[in-house]
């Protein structure tokens, strides 16, 4: 009798520790761990639902402007890190944006909910703003994209761009997604520090609608096809 | 009475139980660091400092990006600048505007120097590390197949 309790106890106790180790591993996913009470099966049902859990690669955040103690990289022992300031303080009054810092940057500046300076010291210093949109035609049936020069240069000086990241002359460079989501051309910033690549923010860049009689270019293997 | 077999299956689920919960400590857990933070750490952990931790969100609020990227020479790359303490009180990178002036002062270690101990150089958030298949796992990949 009192072997099978410590025989309970312990298999109680397994239970306990790979629930809490399924649940861990997976702390955005839809917990249904909970559906497997019977001892016997469990070591089966365990392992079956850690290699089957609903999500395996979606990794979503929970609190996107966590305070700097609870953010991960800021360490919570270090005194400094409870002064530091948490963003959400500082975005009150901002407006948002689903992707990135979660504030659109570009509309603050406009609004003047923003003044950042353009000189380290001079507070007054005015931006060299230059209003000319490139329009960049793609192969692929998403929206052609415009590069507009007047939200970058409210920013950025011509030379942060020209001519390292951009040879100054209309169809001069080579751009294509691979490149930019490997951090190159439009993303040495984007995807660093201003809004990022992600499904929410493509229609930013991609802006121009297709002609109306926009069709496809097909593949030479599609022309070519011998089965077709 | 409990049998033998019993007592090795009862074993072997507590085993199991233990080893899932340990390997499920060790597992990155994603962090939520604001977008946009850099951690630089080059020399800082070496030198026994926490990595310094640097929020271009706050700073883009107060400067726009030509200040620090065109005037002051930041490249735009993390780790990149080779920025040292030498360096900050001459008056460069970080030390143009932490000098008591423009912002508070260099004695103020622990705001800067407040990044997780052992923490790598990196970006934080961007999209490069947040692909499911990030590019720089292949290199890991082609060391440990190079053992
Ligand atoms: C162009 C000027 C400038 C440069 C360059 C600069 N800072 Fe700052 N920084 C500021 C100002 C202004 C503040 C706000 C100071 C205040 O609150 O009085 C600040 C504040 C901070 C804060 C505190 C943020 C908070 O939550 O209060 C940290 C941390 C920081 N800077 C780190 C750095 C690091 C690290 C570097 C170098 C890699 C750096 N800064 C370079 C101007 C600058
Ligand atoms: C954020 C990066 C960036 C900044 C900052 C920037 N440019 Fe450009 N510029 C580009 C891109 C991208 C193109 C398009 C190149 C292409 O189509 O291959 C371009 C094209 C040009 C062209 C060629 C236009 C044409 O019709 O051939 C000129 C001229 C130019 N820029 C001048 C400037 C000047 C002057 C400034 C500063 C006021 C500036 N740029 C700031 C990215 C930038
Ligand atoms: C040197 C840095 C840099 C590069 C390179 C760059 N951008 Fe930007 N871009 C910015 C910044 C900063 C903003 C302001 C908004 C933000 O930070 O999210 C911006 C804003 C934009 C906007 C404005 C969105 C709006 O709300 O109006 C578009 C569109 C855009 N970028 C497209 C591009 C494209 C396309 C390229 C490549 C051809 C490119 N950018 C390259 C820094 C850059
Ligand atoms: C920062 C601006 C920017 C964002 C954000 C962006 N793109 Fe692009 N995209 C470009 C540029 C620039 C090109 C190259 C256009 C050209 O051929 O000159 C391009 C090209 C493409 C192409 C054509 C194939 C290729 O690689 O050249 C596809 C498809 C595409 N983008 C899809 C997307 C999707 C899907 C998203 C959202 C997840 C997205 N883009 C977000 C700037 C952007
Ligand atoms: C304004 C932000 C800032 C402040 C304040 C600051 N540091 Fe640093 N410090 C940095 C940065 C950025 C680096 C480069 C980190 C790296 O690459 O490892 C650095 C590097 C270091 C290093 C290693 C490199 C070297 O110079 O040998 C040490 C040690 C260090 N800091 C100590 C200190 C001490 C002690 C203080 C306070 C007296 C201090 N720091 C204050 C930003 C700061
Ligand atoms: C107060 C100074 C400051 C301001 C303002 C600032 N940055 Fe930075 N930036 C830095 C520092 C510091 C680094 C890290 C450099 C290092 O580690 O040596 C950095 C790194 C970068 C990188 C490198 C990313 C990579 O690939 O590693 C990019 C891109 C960048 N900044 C873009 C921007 C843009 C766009 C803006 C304006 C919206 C901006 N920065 C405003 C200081 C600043």
């Amino acid at each position: 009798m009192e072997r099978k309790n410590i025989r309970i106890s312990s298999l109680a106790a397994a239970f306990v520790l790979s629930i809490g180790a399924v649940w861990s591993t997976q702390p955005h996913a839809n917990n249904e761990s909970s559906v497997f009470s019977d001892s016997g099966v469990m070591m089966v049902a365990a392992d079956v639902s850690t290699a089957n859990i609903f999500n395996r690669n979606l990794k979503k955040v929970k609190d996107p402007n966590a305070a700097p103690p609870e953010d991960g990289i800021h360490d919570p022992e270090n005194p400094g890190t409870h002064v530091l300031q948490p963003p959400k303080e500082a975005y009150v009054g901002l407006p948002t944006t689903a992707f990135g810092n979660h504030i659109d940057w570009v509309k603050a500046l406009d609004d003047g909910a923003l003044k950042p300076r353009w000189e380290r010291t001079d507070p007054t210093a005015e931006p060299f703003v230059m209003d000319l949109d490139i329009v960049r035609p793609v192969k692929a049936s998403v929206p052609d994209v415009v590069f507009p020069h007047r939200q970058h240069t409210e920013w950025l000086a011509c030379s942060n761009c020209h001519p390292a990241i951009f040879i100054p002359q209309k169809g001069a460079n080579q751009i294509n997604m691979s490149a930019i989501l490997l951090g190159q051309k439009c993303g040495v910033c984007h995807g660093k520090v201003s809004f990022p690549i992600t499904t929410k923010s493509c229609r930013k860049c991609h802006s121009k609608p297709k002609p109306a009689d926009w069709k496809p270019p097909l593949s030479e293997a599609t022309l070519k096809n011998p089965w077709r | 009475m409990i049998s033998h077999a019993g007592r090795r299956l009862t074993g072997r689920v507590a085993v199991f139980g233990v080893v899932v919960w340990l390997v499920a400590f060790a597992m990155p857990q994603p962090a939520q660091a604001e977008y946009a933070d850099v951690v630089i750490n080059n020399y800082a952990d070496a030198a026994g400092m926490r990595p310094a931790v640097f929020p271009h969100w706050f700073h883009r609020i107060r400067f726009r990006c030509k200040v620090c990227h065109a005037d002051l020479g930041f490249k735009f790359k993390a780790g990149g600048n080779k920025i040292n303490m030498a360096k900050i009180i001459e008056g460069k990178f970080c030390g143009a505007c932490h000098n008591g002036e423009v912002a508070w002062s260099v004695e103020n270690c622990d705001m800067c120097h407040s990044g997780v101990p052992g923490t790598p150089t990196h970006f934080h958030g961007s999209t490069v590390q947040r692909l499911v298949a990030p590019p720089y796992k292949a290199l890991d990949a082609t060391k440990r197949v190079k053992q």
